[in-house]
């Protein structure tokens, strides 16, 4: 099975070899990665997408814990989170298929970053599924440049039962 | 006041308590190693290899449970310490590795001796260390030590640029560490404990599996008043061994591929096994979904991560052994233990049944030196009082199952990664820290050749370290499983040429002494064991065709064992067949 785990850690050089290399190293999949600095510049967030059977995302949340400069590891399989990745599309539609490409943006709220006589380019942000109707939908426009950003995750703030 | 990189260092060192260095110098670390001459606070010991540097600071730190200091220099220096960093990892010792690095303006400039150390020893360190700015470097030393001894200790690395050993700064040593990364769990989880205790109070054959974390924990005195209070008999694992007395009457020996029939059979029959720090090696395990089918498992260790990661378990508690052992004795205590009294009685007599069908055994020559002979006659004549330090392969488990460890931190040996060449530096650095001791490294003909320079710094610092080669010309253990497997086929098993070894310890300034006949071993020992002021090469001429027994077979299940005379039956009846 699929898990989003966020990972808290120092923000020093080496963290990201040192999780990465953590993965390879025991055999782990990293399906996407995503690393960026946090509000407190000393800390960063890591977004990973792995998967695997319960024993070994076990293991994974383990021996992130183990790492001398993780902080604090959340699987957000685990708990209602909201989930996040952006792409970038360049595609050679033809003369009168332009509109509909258009059209097809907007549908999914999505916006032009760059457009040329023969070119357009997309931004799209969205979940997983909403990506890979997008790009199925895309598809036949012409893909000329795809690019996709690592996921991005957060866990929902809990709804206090009454 | 301000000192440089190398003062700061020096003296870092030394408000560790750091008494002993092993180091090799070179052209990055001249400034430190300039410090250090006629410096009456530490003694360095120059081995003759960076290898043999780490093994020696390995062994040192296992056989006084203080962290072992190596300093050695970059490139080829620093890529030499790899094998005994990884030996040193596998085993949860605590060693300090000091590396020198170029200069960081050339870092990444592919720089003469430049060799990206940090990046190469990440995942066989607890964690390493590149000292850009000479301002952190006290701190890093501090926090260096700090993990490496504590949690599940492991070794750090410190890597040292040369402009860092030059730059000054002010001294400032930080009183306290604190790292919100890194806060290892002592106490275990108070409901677990109880789950535990009330399983141990009900369990009819149970059966404790102690590790290297008993050792690393000093939880042994506790280890034995529960084995005791309990009455449920103990197995060690080769981390392990030293735990508990190997001639107690609840002690099984060794589990695993090479243990004890007893010891296996009695995991395999139990219907409770209390683990305390192991980590379910597959040399333990065997296949795993058929070990101990019918026990709920406990399993205590100080590393999360070693909880189910090779079996499963029932009742998890992560936590220090020593700490977890009181709790869970005072809630036995407090129950008092007549209920299980009479269904220990017939367990424990069940042991003694088996200890009496499969003791461990071989066969005894006149003529020829049996390797286990040798081993025995060792522990008779130290009485059990020496600190034995093995190489890999037959002769490590010969050392395991014939010398009978009665104290903790008494057996050196590289149990996880398993690296030949580890003993006899590891015997050397445990005769520093140790110095009226007797101290044997237990050895193989291949594997002695693997660190064999390390002669010379033993003559040169006096160092009575004593080495019983089990000399048969072959690397045993593969050439074990070749005749058991392989059908004979002795694929560069067999050395051809072994060095006179008499020759090479006196060569080097060293004794050595030869027994070729059975009546020869005891008089060799012996006269090994009066010298006091230099090493001593012991070189036994054994049987050759000597197998460890008993051998689970890789993939089988514990108590698939073979013993030694079905071996040889199974061997004869496929030559029949051949034939």
């Amino acid at each position: 099975m699929r898990h989003t785990i966020s990972v808290l850690v120092e923000n020093k050089f080496g963290v990201l070899s040192r999780v990465s290399g953590l993965f390879s190293g025991r055999g782990y999949n990293i399906e996407s990665l995503s690393v960026d600095e946090t509000i407190d510049p000393q800390l960063s967030v890591m977004t990973i997408v792995t998967s695997g059977d319960d024993q070994i995302i076990e293991q994974i949340t383990k021996q992130l814990n183990k790492l001398i400069d993780v902080i604090k590891v959340v699987d957000l399989t685990e708990v209602d989170h909201v989930e996040r990745e952006m792409i970038l599309v360049k595609i050679t539609p033809r003369q009168q298929d332009k509109a509909e490409a258009l059209r097809l943006v907007d549908i999914f709220r999505g916006r032009v970053v760059d457009s040329s006589p023969r070119t357009y380019t997309f931004e799209i942000t969205g979940d997983e599924k909403k990506i890979a109707a997008f790009v199925e939908l895309i598809k036949p426009f012409g893909i000329k440049e795809f690019v996709r950003t690592g996921k991005i995750a957060m866990a929902r703030e809990g709804v206090k039962k009454a | 006041m301000r000192m440089s990189g190398a003062e700061i260092l020096i003296e870092s060192l030394k408000r560790e308590g750091v008494k002993h260095i092993f180091g090799y110098p070179g052209g990055v670390v001249l400034n430190i190693f300039d410090l250090l001459y006629e410096n009456e606070d530490f003694q360095v010991i120059l081995t003759r290899h960076e290898q043999g540097a780490v093994h020696a600071a390995d062994g040192y730190a296992r056989s006084t449970g203080r962290p072992g200091v190596a300093l050695v220099t970059s490139g080829p220096g620093a890529t030499n310490t790899v094998t005994g960093i990884a030996t040193a990892y596998m085993d949860s010792v605590p060693i300090v590795v000091l590396t020198g690095q170029v200069s960081t303006d050339l870092i990444g400039n592919d720089a003469f001796q430049e060799a990206d150390i940090v990046g190469i020893t990440r995942p066989c360190t607890k964690h390493n260390y590149l000292v850009k700015d000479v301002k952190d470097l006290a701190e890093t030393i501090r926090e260096a030590f700090y993990i490496a001894t504590t949690g599940r200790p492991g070794p750090v690395l410190i890597d040292i640029p040369k402009d860092v050993t030059v730059d000054r700064t002010a001294f400032k040593w930080p009183e306290q560490v604190s790292l919100r990364s890194y806060n290892p769990t002592y106490e275990g989880n108070k409901w677990m404990i109880k789950q535990a205790a009330r399983s141990i109070q009900k369990a009819r054959k149970a059966v404790i599996i102690a590790g290297g974390g008993v050792i690393l924990s000093d939880a042994g005195r506790e280890l034995k008043e529960l084995a005791e209070f309990t009455e449920v008999p103990v197995t060690m694992t080769l981390m392990g061994l030293g735990d508990f007395p190997g001639a107690h009457e609840l002690s099984l020996g060794m589990p695993g591929m090479h243990g004890t029939y007893y010891a296996n059979k009695a995991i395999q029959e139990s219907d409770l096994i209390v683990a305390v720090g192991i980590r379910f090696d597959d040399r333990v395990t065997g296949r795993v979904k058929d070990f101990a089918p019918h026990a709920k498992i406990i399993h205590i260790d100080i590393d999360p991560t070693s909880i189910k990661k090779n079996v499963r378990v029932d009742i998890p508690i992560v936590g220090d052994a020593k700490r977890i052992l009181k709790v869970l004795l005072s809630l036995l205590k407090e129950e008092g233990k007549t209920q299980w009294e009479p269904v220990r009685k017939a367990w424990l007599k069940q042991m003694k049944l088996w200890k009496k069908e499969h003791p461990l055994s071989y066969v005894y020559s006149d003529t020829v030196i049996k390797p286990q002979y040798v081993v025995e006659q060792l522990y008779e004549l130290t009485k059990g009082n020496a600190i034995i330090s093995t190489e890999v392969g037959q002769n490590q488990m010969w050392a395991a199952q014939f010398y009978k460890y009665d104290k903790p931190r008494t057996l050196l040996t590289s149990g996880g990664l398993g690296t030949m060449g580890y003993g006899f530096p590891a015997a050397m650095g445990a005769q520093v820290a140790h110095p009226g001791k007797t101290i044997i490294d237990i050895a193989g003909d291949g594997s002695i050749q693997m660190n064999i320079q390390e002669l010379a710094t033993c003559v040169l610092y006096k160092l009575p370290v004593k080495v019983a080669i089990l000399n048969n010309q072959y690397l045993g253990m593969v050439r074990q499983w070749q005749e058991l497997f392989y059908e004979e086929r002795y694929s560069c098993s067999h050395l051809d040429t072994v060095p006179d070894f008499v020759k090479v310890a006196e060569g080097y300034g060293a004794v050595g002494l030869r027994a070729v006949k059975p009546s020869e071993v005891v008089p060799v020992i012996k006269a090994a064991l009066k010298v006091k002021d230099k090493p001593v090469f012991m070189d036994f001429v054994v049987d050759w065709k000597e197998k460890v027994f008993p051998m689970v077979p890789a993939g089988a299940a514990i108590d698939e064992m073979m013993l030694g005379e079905e071996a040889e039956e199974k061997k004869t009846k496929k030559l029949r067949a051949v034939k």
